[in-house]
């Protein structure tokens, strides 16, 4: 039966012409695929959904408590971790119900807005060496970074707009204003990287940083611009709008703020995108401050040097999840006002402060 | 004369958050390994597994309690149905072979839909028949009608109760043990 069926198979592929598979335009898109695959679906994916049991398990053990752990198999409980195989099941089974006086079009619509911006900026992020290791090769990498990373607000706008609830509405205010503060501070945040590597190609950027600084400090952004990476990582959690700064979410005072109508997998989405949003800070952050894929000493092109780079990478965006992780865990809410007292009055005047010491630095600096 | 808290002033650096949000993470770190390797800390009871004892004075279901022979001690005075502020006791009462006994309950049925625990009924008792320290709590059920508590369903929790009933009766417990034997009718 396997042999008839490997038979049909190969009298279906001998029809198609040769040159179909190394016809350049085919060549890229099935390696774009393929990279989409890996690192967007089993890198991202994967870790977002990790992330959605893990940030309860990690808070509850931190807390003194055990955490989710009664999804079972029979007898396998496996610490809870099939949680997140339970929860799409429920979301996915439960009413997607919609308010009687919400706008349904926007309101359905909204979960992808704040989902497919937070997604597509994994395109131009270098995973491993070379310009074959990123989706998109783009020159423009860190303002493509700004331009669809700041559509995510609309997402949540949009749908704290459309559930025609105060809630809601209060939420989506104050993540308009938030967003739109933090976005300043953090777009001259990174002026000052692109600066120094003088490029806004992340991949540059990333070969930049395999140099390094009196011998023996690799140059990477956290030491070339430690300032700047205290700013980034402040700003990029308060862009995430979570704890500290979840003022649009704000248990506390709005029910659930922008998400308060959300019901299955309307949440589900909306949920996802704030994970999907841990990664891509870990993963930019990487990008510009951690070095990237580089491994201080180790250069070569052979393809286990490759291999260990990109582990590296990976394993630089998961200390920074886990950062981030436990910054959620450790500090205490802003209130709103504070928040926006932060952003203006000391992060903005410090990411201009900063960006200002580093053109006069450059000036003295040789740079070649 | 008050407590005197020692208030801190902060300086630039710990204003600043940079130091203080380390030395939180560092916290939340070792909390973190110190319950993830051993659980130290962890207070979490696993609830229908392990289970924390009740106080003895928690009010829970009902119970009926025995005399030395097994009868129901029950003489159907009604004190606890009329004590009750729910109104949740209904008795019917028959007469007890025994002269000495009188009376006993056919029926008691507790509906613990209505009852509020309030222990009025335990207190009412001249015979220490009705009690709530069972330790078990009501548990939810799929309708109504589960949750009314007859007489047979109150006799499995049953104690054998020691107090003296009915003042002299005890004397005579003997020969009225022959004949008490009642009946359930519930």
């Amino acid at each position: 039966m396997f042999a008839s069926l490997i038979d049909a198979t190969n009298g279906l592929l001998n029809k198609v012409p040769a040159q179909l598979f190394t016809h350049p335009v085919v060549n890229v898109a099935v390696w774009t695929v393929i990279k989409f695959a890996l690192f967007v679906l089993v890198f991202v994916m994967g870790t977002a959904t990790v992330l959605t049991w893990l940030e309860r398990k990690y808070s509850a053990v931190i807390q003194n408590r055990i955490g989710p752990n009664r999804a079972n198999l029979g007898k396998w409980r496996l610490g809870g971790l099939l949680h997140m195989l339970a929860d799409p099941i429920k979301m996915l089974t439960k009413e997607d119900f919609v308010p009687d006086t919400a706008n349904p079009w926007m309101f359905r619509l909204a979960p992808l807005v704040a989902f497919v911006p937070a997604m597509t900026v994994f395109a131009v992020i270098p995973f491993g060496p070379g310009e074959h290791m990123m989706i998109a090769n783009t020159e423009l990498g860190i303002l493509f970074i700004f331009a669809i990373g700041s559509l995510n607000v609309y997402g949540a706008v949009m749908g704290a707009w459309a559930s025609n609830n105060k809630w809601s509405l209060m939420g989506g205010l104050r993540i308009s204003a938030q967003m739109i503060s933090y976005e300043v501070a953090i777009g001259l945040t990174l002026c000052g990287v692109f600066m120094i590597y003088g490029s806004t190609d992340l991949q540059d950027i990333v070969v930049a940083q395999g140099q390094m600084i009196a011998g023996f400090l690799p140059a990477w952004g956290l030491f070339t611009q430690p300032v700047a990476f205290v700013l980034y990582l402040t700003c990029a959690i308060a862009e995430n709008k979570r704890a500290p700064f979840d003022v649009a979410e704000a248990e506390a005072e709005l029910a659930a703020g922008y998400w308060t109508e959300y019901s299955a997998m309307g949440f589900a989405v909306l949920a996802l995108a704030e994970f999907v949003e841990i990664v891509l800070i870990g993963c930019v952050g990487t990008t510009l401050f951690l070095g990237g894929w580089q491994i201080p000493g180790v250069h070569g092109d052979t393809p286990l040097t490759m291999i260990f780079q990109i582990a590296a990478f990976l394993l630089k965006t998961l200390f920074l999840i886990w950062l981030q992780l436990t910054i959620r865990w450790t500090l205490p809410r802003f209130r709103y006002d504070q928040v926006m007292r932060l952003g203006w009055r000391i992060l903005l005047p410090a990411a201009l402060v900063n960006l200002v010491v580093t053109g006069v630095a450059l000036m003295f600096i040789d740079r070649k | 004369m008050g407590k005197l808290v020692n208030r801190i002033e902060p300086d630039f650096l710990m204003q600043s958050y940079l130091v203080e949000v380390a030395k939180g993470v560092a916290l939340v770190t070792r909390q973190f390994a110190r319950n993830l390797f051993g659980r130290k800390d962890i207070v979490t009871v696993q609830y229908p597994e392990d289970r924390r004892a009740y106080t003895p004075r928690f009010r829970g279901k009902h119970l009926l309690t025995k005399r030395d022979d097994g009868d129901v001690r029950c003489v159907a005075c009604m004190l606890c149905s009329t004590a009750c502020p729910a109104n949740c006791i209904t008795i019917v009462a028959s007469e007890h072979r025994n002269n000495d006994i009188e009376k006993f309950p056919t029926t008691f049925e507790i509906d613990l839909l209505k009852c509020i625990y309030c222990g009025f009924c335990e207190e009412a008792c001249p015979c220490d028949a009705i009690r709530m320290d069972s330790g078990v709590h009501t548990l939810p059920t799929m309708t109504r009608r589960d949750q009314k508590a007859g007489k047979i369903n109150l006799l499995e929790l049953a104690k054998q109760s020691t107090a003296a009933q009915g003042g002299e009766f005890r004397a005579h417990s003997h020969a009225g043990a022959q004949h008490g034997q009642s009946s359930d009718h519930h």
